[in-house]
């Protein structure tokens, strides 16, 4: 009991911080509700300087304890108050400024600009959330990942995201050689574009809605002295199934997801391959250590998963199936882990796939007669129902890794934006910082929801990784099946 | 549909940079760890379960060995056991067969010494009469010899007469 009501006061102390965040962007009623609040809690918090240091200690609080940092700062109010001053003390890119209060204006090429984060979107910013970037983004901190471009029917473009100067929102400032940041993910510029830095100015790239094909479709632009230019996303391989398609350029970068993969892969195997040298120098003793953490794990895996599905066969298939459970398992985890940007890896379609595509093609390269012979010439069947059972069985071959693909996908995907919507509850009853009341109310409510959530989401964590490698391990096994007796 | 596209749901979209270097990053952990990590433990694994059934195994006929080597300790036990009580029957016997031989030795030694004393006691009680008949016959001889020389001034019919009922003294 003591446990869980310090765990909901850091949870509490989270969803407070990422509400204050939010509060700040709207006008300066709201702010004076939040300052008496501020005053109440004892923050030192003046509102009257929001630059990136003061933002960066009071945050603190939150992001020592939260795994929602990712998502409460890119969509807070701080940086949107340190823009504009910027702006108005520079007096430069005025047509990209807005005041305060405003949530629109009209831009330099004649498009209306809204601030598409004035108004809370919890769909929006889950989706943010859970989205692959170009920038790796731990609470205030931006790291710039390398960025390799390869523009279609042109060269490879290599250099660091660093180059954008992105805000906090993962918006660049500057477009280089003709590719630009927003929502922290490279787009390029169509059409004649100088090469190397452009300057753009903050908020200088933005959404305007589009009907394409009788579809509403968001058209990105950026306006340079006066001249619109069409801004297109990366290339993606879903042939426009879920908005997607080839567009000119294809992204090859080093994102958060794969720095995340490289991470715990490195991690993991200087753990395991400590823990290989531990059974070399302690042979014949017991383990000891993280030794004796992840044997009974290990063990688990041989003892419930290879040897029972496998038979005898089961050594050649336990690398595959250990390195498959701590990969899936490492990176749910890491994906939870607060501090840490809350990348979802597991939780993308693109790394489910190749795990898929991985356990297809070991299953069917070590496929025996019998295997193929089920699928294709099922024996004790007359012909007619052959023809209805082969193209069942056929097709049940590519549906087995798919449903592999979209369980862990669903899963950890749907796992993050519960946690990021239970967040965002907040701000729908607070009314943006309107009704401060209702927002604190909530935070409790969120706090209590929140901690569930996340506990679930451990277990989950677990759960997929068991399942993918026991349904693998089954797949594999029936591939592998001896029969020697025939109906 | 039209949700998702106005929001973009990224995740979904199968991103060939992303599944590159999924691929890359995957075979590359998998073949490491293969190598590396997990079929050495596995096989650390199986040794030390098959150490651990094998010791099993071993207690277990060490276990067998015990019973039936206290079985046997048992067994010897109670022949030791018999040996001794034999033993002692047998020392019992002895003892009592040597004390009886010492009793009729002793018997028939004190019946030996008795006998020669007898003897002895005959001899010498003989002897001491023989004495004493001639002790007493000088005595006679001499009490008669003052007699009759005081009567008869050496009388020789005397004499002989005197020395003939001498002789004729028996004694018992």
């Amino acid at each position: 009991m003591k446990n869980f009501c310090v765990l909901f006061f850091l949870f509490f102390f989270v969803n407070v911080s990422f509400a204050q965040n939010h509060d700040l962007k709207r006008g300066d009623n709201a702010k004076q509700q939040l300052q008496k609040v501020d005053s109440h809690k004892g923050h030192n918090h003046a509102l009257g300087d929001h630059s990136g240091h003061d933002h960066g200690g009071h945050d603190h609080s939150g992001h020592d304890h939260s795994g929602h940092d990712h998502s409460g700062h890119d969509h807070s109010g701080h940086d949107h108050a340190k823009s504009n001053k910027k702006n108005h003390q520079k007096g430069a890119h005025s047509d990209h400024g807005h005041d305060q209060g405003h949530h629109s204006h009209v831009n330099a090429c004649g498009d209306e600009i809204h601030d598409h984060s004035a108004v809370f979107n919890p769909g929006a910013v889950a989706f943010h959330h859970i989205s692959d970037h170009n920038v790796y983004s731990i609470g205030p901190l931006q790291f710039s990942l390398p960025c390799i471009l390869y523009t279609h029917g042109g060269g490879v473009d290599f250099f660091s995201s660093g180059r954008f100067d992105a805000d906090y929102h993962g918006i660049g400032r500057k477009a280089y050689n003709g590719y630009v940041l927003y929502e922290g993910q490279v787009k390029k510029i169509l059409g004649d574009f100088p090469s190397g830095e452009v300057e753009l100015g903050d908020h200088a790239i933005y959404a305007v809605e589009t009907e394409v094909d009788g579809k509403k479709k968001d058209k990105f632009y950026t306006c340079l002295n006066g001249t619109k230019h069409e801004i297109v996303s990366k290339s993606t391989l879903d042939a426009g199934l879920f908005g997607g398609g080839i567009t000119t350029f294809t992204d090859f970068s080093l994102t958060k997801n794969v720095v995340s993969m490289l991470i715990v892969c490195l991690f993991l195997f200087f753990m395991f391959r400590s823990i290989a040298k531990a059974y070399k120098t302690r042979e014949g003793q017991a383990p000891k250590g993280v030794q004796s953490l992840m044997e009974p794990i290990i063990v688990f895996i041989q003892d419930e998963v290879a040897k029972p599905i496998l038979g005898d066969k089961y050594m050649r298939f336990l690398p595959l199936l250990l390195t498959l459970f701590f990969f899936i398992l490492g990176l749910n985890l890491f994906g939870q882990v607060p501090f840490f940007g809350g990348s979802n890896v597991t939780g993308n379609l693109s790394v489910t796939l190749v795990l898929a595509v991985i356990a297809f093609v070991v299953t069917n390269v070590n496929g025996n007669k019998d295997y193929f012979k089920h699928i294709f010439n099922m024996p004790g069947l007359p012909g007619w129902v052959k023809t209805i059972v082969t193209p069942v069985e056929f097709m049940g071959m590519f549906i087995k890794p798919l449903t592999l693909m979209l369980r862990l996908f669903g899963n950890i995907t749907a796992g993050h934006m519960v946690i990021v919507i239970f967040v965002g509850l907040i701000f729908i009853f607070g009314q943006n910082g309107a009704n401060a009341i209702a927002g604190w109310g909530t935070a409790i409510v969120s706090t209590l929801l929140t901690l569930f959530m996340m506990s679930i989401e451990l277990l989950v964590a677990f759960i997929q990784a068991y399942v993918f490698t026991l349904l693998t391990a089954s797949y594999i096994g029936s591939a592998v099946e001896e029969h020697d007796d025939h109906h | 549909m039209l949700f998702i596209q106005l929001l973009d749901f990224s995740p979904i979209k199968p991103d060939l940079g992303l599944i590159l270097w999924t691929s890359v990053i995957f075979l590359l952990f998998l073949f490491m760890m293969s190598k590396m990590a997990f079929k050495p433990i596995a096989n650390a694994l199986r040794s030390r379960e098959n150490d651990i059934q094998s010791s099993l195994d071993e207690a277990k006929k060490a276990k067998a060995e015990m019973a039936s080597m206290k079985a046997e300790n048992e067994k010897l036990l109670v022949e030791a056991r018999e040996e001794r009580a034999a033993m002692l029957k047998d020392a019992k016997e002895a003892k009592s067969q040597i004390i009886s031989e010492a009793k009729t030795n002793a018997k028939l030694e004190a019946n030996k010494i008795l006998e020669s004393a007898k003897v002895e006691i005959v001899n010498q009680k003989n002897a001491a009469m023989v004495e004493m008949k001639n002790q007493v016959g000088s005595m006679a001889l001499d009490i008669a010899e003052k007699v009759i020389k005081k009567e008869l001034q050496n009388d020789a019919a005397h004499q002989s007469f005197v020395n003939t009922l001498v002789s004729e003294i028996k004694l018992n």
